[in-house]
């Protein structure tokens, strides 16, 4: 992945707005934020391959970035995002803590994301 | 102990390292002296968190890296028989239990296993540990006392040994360290910087040379 361009993904946004698209959204705090820290509350998501149409998108922030995308009935909203990359006609974007572990993915695809051992290379 | 094709260990973890952190000496040990190991890995730990160090993978591609280094890992501790399952990591809790102890069982009996080795219900930390060895537990409660295989159950939770004591099983490992090291860090994505971690943390150390299991009542 690369330091998220605010120019490049907000044309990939502009591109697909009114366009059926999967995505998968998630964050989390790692599996073992609480067995490492017993006082720490672990919260996390993920949604994966739910369609989604939006008329309307914007990245902003001055990074780590926000990102949200107008629905015809809400919002699908993320923050913390720092960096993305183009995986076929899909945009992958993700937040990184400063030790490079995952904080948030946020991707958006015209075909569904793969599920399962055998789509799996 | 002499090799025997009929001595086989089965080993059911859900995510690719689980097997390798927990009992990969045991699992060598087995392989080289005793006979055939199978290792039925539930999910590809496609949701981890650690996406290497420094970042060299995404949330997309971490499911065909973990299972590249998962059949690498497997190699290193010489199993013969590698199963991916392809449950989504997260989500073994979720899935029907009694249709999971089911192939469980199945594999049971295809395999016909001496020992399995799983998570120890209760003191496993993640759900889908949990869940792993809840359908575990339940396949081998099927089986016929007299037909069972031994039950090596893993159990890591911080209240383990106050509640469990230091283990009813405990293997010294400690000829197998360095094939063990070599099995971690084929899971790259997942050790980076494991020396780093051996250094630090007195509980990898111990898990280097000794691995305990713990006898759960069926």
């Amino acid at each position: 992945m690369q330091t998220l361009d605010l120019k490049v993904v907000q044309q990939y946004i502009d591109d697909h707005a009114n366009t059926p698209l999967y995505v998968h959204v998630e964050t989390t705090n790692g599996a073992y934020a609480t067995h490492q820290d017993p006082t720490f509350h672990s919260a996390g998501m993920f949604f994966r391959n739910a369609e989604i149409t939006y008329e309307r998108g914007l990245i902003t922030g001055n990074g780590p970035y926000r990102i949200g995308l107008k629905l015809a009935h809400g919002w699908l909203y993320g923050e913390g995002l720092t960096d993305y990359e183009f995986a076929g006609d899909q945009l992958l974007i993700a937040g990184h803590d400063i030790e490079g572990r995952l904080a948030i993915a946020f991707e958006l695809s015209p075909t569904p994301f793969a599920q399962g051992a055998e789509e799996v290379e | 102990m002499a090799y025997n094709e009929h001595d086989h260990l089965l080993v059911i973890f859900p995510h690719p390292d689980d097997e390798a952190f927990s009992s990969a000496g045991t699992i060598i040990e087995h392989a080289t002296n005793r006979g055939p190991v199978t290792y039925a890995c539930l999910t590809l730990g496609e949701m981890g968190r650690n996406m290497g160090r420094p970042v060299f993978t995404n949330r997309e591609q971490l499911a065909t890296i973990r299972k590249r280094e998962l059949i690498a890992a497997a190699e290193k501790m010489q199993i013969t028989d590698l199963q991916m399952w392809g449950l989504r990591d997260k989500t073994v809790e979720f899935e029907d239990e009694a249709a999971l102890a089911e192939r469980i069982g199945q594999l049971i009996e295809k395999t016909r296993p001496t020992r399995v080795i799983s998570f120890y219900p209760g003191y496993a930390v993640h759900p889908d540990h949990e869940a792993t060895a809840r359908a575990v537990v339940r396949a081998l409660r099927a089986i016929d006392e007299a037909d069972r295989p031994e039950f090596l159950a893993v159990a890591f939770a911080n209240n383990t040994k106050d509640e469990l004591g230091e283990g009813t099983f405990i293997h010294d490992v400690s000829a197998y360290t360095d094939q063990k090291v070599a099995a971690l860090e084929a899971h790259a994505s997942q050790t980076g910087g494991l020396m780093k971690v051996i250094s630090e943390d007195s509980n990898i150390r111990d898990l280097l040379v000794k691995e305990r299991y713990y006898h759960y009542p069926l």
